[in-house]
């Protein structure tokens, strides 16, 4: 098990090598600091001492891989490769645009998005997963036609639709909620059923048709016929057999997100000003703030990879027949 | 002798030709082979499939009539060479006329005859007063705006009228082709068309035809002389926006395909078929792809599109040209991130495939390596691709709302349904609401997504009898 | 009804299923009487009805079939007429039954004693320390231990799985099981110890049993009553003896002939095949394929009719005694043949790393194929006989080297293939060939017949046109026995036995001089493969091919073989002449394979463990081996002759 762990460890090194070269290739060698300073500059004030003043307060006055300039093992070290990206490794982000530091953004930041996304992903479960199963209950009637065609409407809806649909009935019509707007602590609350509102039903379609198709594909397995010539009621092979079986890919395939959570949602959170990292993401996107866009890839990586570990794990937790080794 | 215009193709429009090829010469491919047919008669069988078809394919042809572009010549004096404008025309925009060329100054809602907003007037007797100004097209022809329901409705009724005679010339065109294929009497051909059960499929279809055409009738009849669907901030007409936007979702759709379906359908079944250190590379290479959060991906390549663009503007001589190639750059992105789930799925597939016996027995003929993939690998995959592709068609159409919002979608002056809602999700604040942008968007959005869920869903049940179906 | 009647009773049973052109009976007017005790077998080929019958009596039956007419009454309540709640009651209670696929049909991710719980809780109320105990009971009861209930199903062996279903199914105590196959999936031996287990479970609570199985020599050891289906029908129903002394359908008495185990000489085939389901029958519906068929036949369906008590044949000739077959002159006299040698394999070994740890390291090997050799001369056919798992199906494909032996020399025509580059080998392969089991998976679907046929010549004589291939892919197709307006359809249009042939067109292709035949025919119905076996023998005397025969079937083996050899966990424990081998084998598991065979009762004397631990040291079978001593668990026996031209390996076979 735990040589196991080590050899996933191991293997996480290489994938972060790999995402660490596309990113620097991404904003240092096809699209140049000179390129960035243009843009934060502005049409009107490109000067070649104006780019280089730029570079200078930004740090990016260094050759990419190799300095002539320096001496000892600061030739390799005091490079665009070492500094901006090679600094990632040690969760280094450096500063952002405004200098401020990202590292210490990502940790406030990441609470907020928490916050709307951990309620979203748990209560979205239980009700997709209650639904596909209704769905199952009366599979082949009328019940489950019309459910399954209201998932693809709802599935055929754009995400976006949902979020300014609930904004304009719910907070400004009706004004059941605020609009908008985040504050810590249990005063707060009425601030998240918005946005978490939004996050479970906009993927109601699709996850509870999906499940439900997982759901059919297990009641067509053979032990399901042996637990109904047990003599066992239908809710009885549904909830104790069915369930359980289905809810192994299910359940592993939720575990994969979970670490990535902290990244937030870039649509909810900036409709709803959570000031989360999804915000965070979006607003250094319009800014084109490079530094953050790269930190930012490097923790979705890193998350990721995690979410594959615990996704094993998981495995060995609800499935007898998978040891890791 | 020259021409009266000069013919534009974007890369877009060429690449999409490039795909409609490749889909013309799938389809004979198909129709040749029985085994390759049968499951698309069960296609051809479906309601739903076949009505969601017909709307795919008048969205389709809006999109393929907007990609056919040209320049119009300048009038020029005798002898000199003729001079062309620098805006690039779609047949489309040619056959739309007024839609596009009615602008208004700033919103109106659908049917209004004035404006949405106050405007200082000077009054025939000299006052000045703020009011809201009649529009200069929208209803224009109307003395008294108090009638325009009527006007409304009797031209809507003219429209769908003649729509009805174009719908009763498909009914009758299937009609013959039946009766020529079952050497049947036109007659019997039509009750057939009309009853009988094995042809529901066809007959859903011709339903939802008539109903298109009805509508096109009544629209066809009424944007010369209304904003159907109101005007935008500066006054452009917004069903014309909308359906301009159909080229951008489809191009976005299809053209993904393009590149997709090389990488995923190479990488994919190496990995399954050789396994070994091929395996290894191919699985490490896509990993690496999906661990990076795929927006993130998406936009960071999309601003180093944008800079390379801003910062060579020499080598694109139209704005259409521009926003073309930031739209194929999208494209070309989303393939890139897009590739790992269907290379996942075929490399597992091929893995079972690879140890089936006709594989085997194959090999104990000493067959090829790229002869077993050819023949024995490659067709048993190939309804994998397509469920995948028809499937996939849909999230991206949703996608390009959501990339265009964030920023990284389309170029912000090309038309699209993102761009639309972008603009127009603050005017809900205002008092009255301006909904109709909006609406127009999510609407044409919605039918076209609704379309191809419930195709993908016909196709699916088709070709993987494993799934469950609607209807 | 009086009871004494029969315990469980079906009248006029009709069955539907739905095809692309609606609903067709699959299960025609069909009448059974099971009484306390009894043992009924429900005999028939694939597509005949009867699994479908013993779901309908579970009211169990899939989505698109649907039971039309017909009532079950269980002693004296009617089953047809219950309400779901009141059948759920009932269902694993007093009426219960047991699958074909004990590997998937117990839930993977529950203990085994919350499985067998459920069904108690269900059915008798019981829960905690009671259950528990009960569970106990029911696992000895099925001769298992306790600590099998701690464990998860995969950790069992299938006929442990078979035997918790078992449990599972008893601890409602039904009046009746109905068992449906139980052990088609299984291996010769394990089956032997789960019927006989059912047979003692029967006597001892007074159970009626309804067996299952295409197999008439199975029924013959477990029945009291025999009913034999065919097309949806019951063509003939008898007491076990009268069945066995005295079948008078023409399609029992072309099934025995079609047994392997019956008589000697070439198999007997029925010609054709059974019809499909929606077919339509004016007269007798087996007609087509009989040999005493008349006029009448096929105008006028005939009707059950009583030859003695409790024996009913459906024929219009079922009065009239059957003409004496004339069996033709049985062909086993080959056996002095000595041809040259055409396939040598020395000591070949597929060893596959186990890996662990950190790095990966290998720390053990798995030894699927151990240091087999053998040979096959010109001409004859050698029969390869073991259980699944014994490493038969990796031996045939490390010869063709379509898996790298480790080890090891394979000769053909005296060229060592195991050293040859891929492209001598692809020449070498001409040579040889393979058949596999599975029609469905070794044929392409997406390839036409023609294309199948031709695909192996384009690969190994290019130089042939496609005129010359096509030409060759006629030739094919009628040396066996199929319409030459095959070559233009696609694989699903033929039935499981048409694809055989396909399959042995495929590999004569290239005019191989050694087939490699891994299990042929055992998806095939026996009819059938009396039909394919019959092709392969007319082929081996028309092109003086040579076979290694892959088989698990003892009998089959010897009607086919001139020699055999007896696979035990990827080493050879036994080989020689058929008839002698047959007649006095010398390893105990091959002696254990034979007394297993079905069709001479039950009355094995030794009940052997049904798999060892994997051992390190010493003979493979010691762990099974009711003879084992001392030396046997310490040192491995060599393979060591024995007489004439017999080999083997067993400590105890003692010197001769």
């Amino acid at each position: 098990m735990t040589a196991y762990l080590l050899r996933r460890l191991l293997y996480a090194i290489p994938i972060l090598i790999g995402v660490n070269l596309i990113t620097f290739a991404l904003f240092f060698v096809v699209n140049t600091p000179d390129d960035m300073a243009r843009i934060h500059l502005g049409a009107k004030h490109v000067t070649p001492e104006a780019i280089a003043r730029w570079k200078a307060e930004h740090g990016y006055n260094k050759p990419l891989f190799y300095n002539d300039q320096a001496s000892g093992v600061a030739r390799f070290t005091d490079t665009l490769f070492v500094q901006k990206s090679l600094r990632l490794f040690v969760f280094d982000f450096g500063r952002a645009d405004d200098g401020r530091d990202i590292g210490r953004e990502i940790a406030s930041r990441m609470w907020p998005s928490l916050a709307i996304a951990l309620p979203t992903l748990l209560v979205g479960l239980a009700v997709y997963v209650s639904f596909a199963l209704l769905l199952v209950f009366f599979r082949a009637t009328y019940l489950d036609t019309a459910g399954v065609v209201l998932c693809v409407v709802l599935m055929s809806i754009s995400g976006l639709f949902y979020v300014i649909a609930s904004q304009y009935l719910l907070g400004k019509l009706w004004n059941w909620v605020p609009i908008s707007g985040y504050q810590p602590g249990w005063d707060g609350l009425k601030f998240l059923v918005l946005p978490v509102l939004v996050g479970v039903i906009s993927a109601l379609g699709e996850s509870s048709r999906f499940y439900r198709a997982l759901f059919l594909e297990e009641m067509h397995k053979d032990y399901v016929r042996t637990a109904r010539a047990k003599g066992l009621s239908e809710a009885a092979v549904l909830f104790r057999h069915v369930l359980g079986n289905a809810l192994i890919p299910i359940l592993t395939g939720v575990v994969v997100v979970i670490p990535r959570l902290i990244l937030g949602s870039l649509i909810l959170e900036s409709f709803f000003g959570i000031p989360g990292l999804g915000s965070y993401t979006i607003d250094a996107l319009q800014a084109q703030d490079f530094a953050i866009v790269r930190a930012m890839v490097f923790l979705g990586s890193v998350l990721y990879i995690l979410g594959l570990i615990l996704t094993d794990l998981s495995y060995t937790l609800v499935d007898p027949r998978v040891r890791l080794e | 002798m020259t021409l009266p215009f000069q013919p534009v193709i974007l890369w877009s429009d060429a690449l999409l030709l490039m795909l409609l090829a490749a889909v013309a010469a799938f389809v004979l491919h198909t129709l040749r082979h029985e085994h390759l047919r049968a499951p698309w008669r069960a296609v051809w069988d479906s309601r739903l499939g076949m009505a969601a078809a017909v709307v795919l394919a008048a969205y389709g042809l809006i999109g393929l009539l907007d990609s056919l572009h040209f320049r119009a010549r300048l009038p020029a004096a005798a002898g000199e060479p003729p001079q062309y404008a620098a805006e690039v025309l779609s047949l489309f925009d040619h056959l739309v006329g007024p839609l596009r060329t009615q602008v208004e100054e700033s919103y109106s809602a659908p049917f209004a005859t004035h404006l949405f907003v106050k405007k200082t007037l000077v009054t025939a007797d000299g006052r000045v007063v703020r009011d809201y100004p009649r529009l200069k097209y929208g209803g224009a022809h109307l003395p008294d705006p108090q009638g325009r329901w009527a006007d409304v409705a009797a031209r809507g009724i003219e429209g769908a009228g003649l729509g009805s005679l174009l719908a009763a010339g498909a009914w009758g065109l299937a009609a013959l082709g039946l009766a020529v294929h079952r050497r049947q009497p036109l007659a019997t051909a039509l009750a057939a068309l009309a009853r009988e059960r094995t042809l529901k499929g066809p007959r859903a279809a011709l339903l939802t035809l008539t109903l298109l055409v009805l509508l096109t009738g009544a629209v066809a009849a009424l944007a010369p002389h209304y904003h159907v669907l109101g005007t935008d901030k500066v006054g452009q007409d917004v069903l014309y926006l909308a359906l301009k936007s159909i080229r951008t979702g489809l191009l976005i759709g299809t053209l993904t395909t393009l590149v997709v379906l090389p990488l995923a359908l190479t990488l994919g079944v190496a990995a399954g078929y050789f396994g070994g250190w091929v395996d290894d590379v191919i699985q490490y290479l896509y990993t690496t792809i999906n661990s990076i959060p795929g927006v993130l991906l998406i936009a960071a390549a999309v601003l180093v599109a944008q800079v390379h663009i801003e910062t060579n503007p020499q080598l694109y001589d139209t704005a259409a040209a521009r926003s073309d190639l930031r739209l194929v750059f999208l494209c070309l992105i989303l393939g890139l991130t897009g590739w790992v789930g269907l290379a996942r799925l075929l490399r597992g597939e091929t893995l079972k495939l690879r140890e089936l016996e006709y594989v085997q027995a194959a090999r104990a003929f000493g067959v090829t390596h790229a002869r077993i993939l050819v023949r024995h690998v490659l067709p048993n995959v190939a309804h994998l691709v397509l469920i995948t592709l028809v499937l996939d068609f849909s999230g991206l159409v949703l996608a390009e709302a959501v990339l265009s919002y964030v920023g990284v979608g389309v170029d912000p002056v090309m038309p699209s349904w993102g761009n639309m809602i972008n603009g127009a999700r603050l005017e809900l604040a205002r008092e009255p609401v301006v909904w109709w942008q909006l609406a127009a968007a999510f609407l044409f959005m919605f039918v076209l997504v609704l379309a191809a869920n419930l195709f993908a869903d016909s196709v699916r049940a088709a070709f993987d009898p494993r799934s469950g179906r609607i209807a | 009804m009086k009871r004494d009647a029969g315990l469980l009773r079906v009248q006029g049973l009709r069955i539907e299923v739905a095809t692309a052109a609606g609903w067709h009976a699959a299960i025609d007017d069909l009448a059974l009487v099971i009484g306390p005790g009894e043992c009924l077998v429900l005999c028939g080929e694939s597509g005949s009805g009867k699994s479908l019958t013993a779901l309908a009596l579970m009211r169990l039956l899939p989505e698109g079939v649907r039971q039309t007419a017909g009532t079950v009454w269980l002693g004296d309540t009617e089953l047809t007429a219950l309400p779901e709640a009141a059948m759920r009651r009932l269902r694993g209670g007093r009426l219960a039954m047991i699958f074909q696929e004990p590997m998937v049909s117990l839930n993977p991710v529950m203990r085994i004693d919350r499985q067998i719980a459920e069904a108690l809780r269900a059915h008798r109320g019981l829960a905690g320390r009671a259950a528990a105990a009960e569970v106990a009971r029911l696992l000895d009861a099925v001769g298992l231990k306790p600590e099998h209930g701690l464990s998860y199903p995969f950790q069992l062996s299938g006929g442990q799985r078979q035997r918790t279903l078992i449990a599972m199914m008893l601890a409602g105590e039904p009046e009746v099981l109905i068992a449906d196959e139980p052990t088609t999936a299984l291996d010769v031996t394990v089956q032997a110890q789960i019927l006989r287990l059912l047979k003692r479970l029967q006597r001892e609570r007074g159970m009626g049993l309804l067996l299952i199985t295409h197999d008439l020599d199975l029924a013959h050891d477990v029945a009291d009553r025999v009913v034999v289906m065919y097309a949806g029908q019951i063509v003939e129903e008898a007491p076990r003896d009268a069945l066995y002394t005295d079948a008078r359908h023409p399609y029992t008495q072309a099934l025995m002939r079609a047994m392997p185990a019956h008589g000697q000489g070439p198999l007997q085939a029925i010609p054709g095949a059974p019809p499909a389901v929606g077919a339509a029958f004016t007269g007798c519906r087996f007609a087509d394929r009989c040999e005493r068929v008349q006029p009448r036949c096929v105008q006028e369906a005939p009707a059950l009719s009583t030859v003695s008590e409790g024996h009913r044949v459906r024929c219009h000739l079922a009065g009239q005694p059957a003409a004496a077959r004339t069996h033709g002159p049985a062909q086993g006299g080959r056996e002095q043949w000595e041809g040259p040698v055409l396939l040598q394999v020395e000591g070949l070994a597929v060893r596959f790393p186990i890996r662990r740890g950190l790095l990966r390291r290998t720390v053990g090997w798995v030894r699927a194929v151990d240091g087999v050799s053998l040979t096959v001369d010109r001409a004859e056919t050698l029969a390869l006989v073991g259980e699944s798992g014994c490493g038969k199906t990796t031996l045939a494909r490390a010869i063709l080297r379509l898996i790298e032996p480790s080890a090891g020399r394979v000769l053909l025509n005296g060229v060592d293939l195991t050293r040859l580059s891929s492209s001598a080998l692809r020449r070498a392969r001409a040579d040889m060939q393979i058949v596999f089991q599975d029609p469905y998976g070794s044929l392409n679907p997406r390839l036409r017949v023609s294309e199948i046929i031709a695909e192996g010549i384009a690969a190994l004589r290019p130089e042939l046109g496609r005129q010359a291939r096509q030409r060759r892919v006629g030739e094919l197709l009628e040396q066996v026995g199929l319409p030459q307006d095959a070559a233009a359809r696609y694989p699903h249009a033929f039935s499981g036995g048409q694809r055989q042939r396909i399959a042995i067109a495929r590999a004569l292709a290239v005019e191989p001089k050694l087939l490699i035949l891994d299990e042929p025919t055992s998806a095939l119905d026996v009819s059938v493969q009396a039909q394919i076996l019959g092709l392969l023998e007319a082929l081996q005397a028309r092109h003086g091919l040579a076979y290694l025969f892959i088989t698990h079937n003892l009998p089959l083996v010897a009607r086919i073989a001139r020699r055999v050899l007896v696979m035990y966990r990827g080493r050879v424990v036994e080989a020689g002449p058929t008839r002698q081998l047959f007649a006095q084998p010398l390893h105990p598991y091959t002696r254990l394979l034979l007394a297993s065979a079905p069709g001479q009762g039950l009355a094995a004397a030794v009940e052997p463990a049904e798999h060892g631990p994997d051992v390190t040291a010493g003979c493979a079978y010691a762990a099974r081996c009711a003879l084992a001593e001392v030396r046997c668990r310490r040192s491995e026996p060599p393979l060591a002759a024995h007489g004439e031209g017999r080999v083997v390996a067993c400590w105890l076979a003692g010197p001769r």
